[in-house]
């Protein structure tokens, strides 16, 4: 039960983060990827920022053998830099290029209520499946 | 603050907060594994309208093609389930935890990002 309230906040507070920064405005992230536009580059300080909380907490935290409130961590375990890794990224980041949404400002803009979010999300979700129904 | 909520996921459910993972696990895992993953999104949906409600609501994009909007979402729900993450999960967390293959991801992406922002905004002129 908790595990869920703390899922609840988790996602809240980093939706909170990503409209405080930027990253839930379509425009600005393309701004950012614009580069030889009208480049913005202030979203990597964003990503430094993000990064430099995960990088300095995460060693530690998983140095315990369970997490507070569930059974175990878990955390991908892969190694190999495989084509799916490399193909995968290339094409998320065409979409990401064309829309300007990544899947957790896309998912948080739903509540703009406007068409795109919705049609980005269904779209996104089809894609998704898509892949399990092609490769799994 | 999306570092932060990152590690309080870690530390309380054990799991890695990345969004595109979240989400399609939500449609993919066993029942038992997706209900922590829809109070997650809810989470996410929640902080847009609280955000909305002390802040005014956001503007919306004008003139930019639905048809577009869709290839961009197959894209990238295609391409995160591939790859195995997306900004958040191989660029927050992976790089969090020094992993080689994000740092790879996350490269990729945004260069393929960059050359598909340079394509739409100045090859084909799309409106943002």
């Amino acid at each position: 039960m908790i595990g869920y309230a703390a899922a609840f906040g988790a996602g809240l507070l980093f939706g909170i983060g990503l409209w405080i920064s930027g990253m839930a405005t379509p425009r600005k992230v393309l701004d950012f990827l614009d580069v030889t536009g009208s480049w913005d580059p202030s979203l990597a300080l964003v990503m430094a920022g993000a990064v430099s909380v995960t990088l300095s907490a995460f060693g530690p935290i998983l140095k315990r053998r369970t997490p507070l409130y569930a059974g175990d961590f878990v955390v991908s375990l892969k190694k190999r830099i495989d084509a799916p890794l490399v193909v995968g990224a290339a094409l998320f980041g065409i979409g990401w290029g064309i829309g300007g949404y990544c899947p957790g400002p896309a998912l948080t803009a739903l509540s703009n209520m406007s068409a795109e979010a919705f049609v980005f999300v269904g779209a996104m979700i089809a894609g998704g499946l898509a892949h399990r129904l092609a490769f799994d | 603050m999306i570092g932060l909520a990152s590690v309080w996921l870690l530390i309380a459910n054990g799991r890695i907060a990345g969004v595109s993972g979240i989400l399609h696990g939500l449609f993919a895992e066993p029942p038992g594994d997706r209900l922590w993953r829809a109070w997650f999104v809810a989470g996410l949906i929640a902080a847009g309208f609280t955000w909305h409600a002390f802040a005014g609501s956001a503007p919306i994009r004008q003139g930019f093609g639905l048809g577009w909007v869709a290839l961009a979402g197959l894209l990238v729900g295609f391409g995160t389930r591939m790859s195995g993450g997306c900004t958040s999960g191989h660029g927050v967390c992976g790089l969090g935890r020094l992993s080689l293959r994000s740092l790879v991801a996350v490269a990729l992406f945004m260069a393929a990002g960059m050359a598909a922002t340079f394509v739409a905004r100045h090859v084909l002129g799309l409106p943002s």
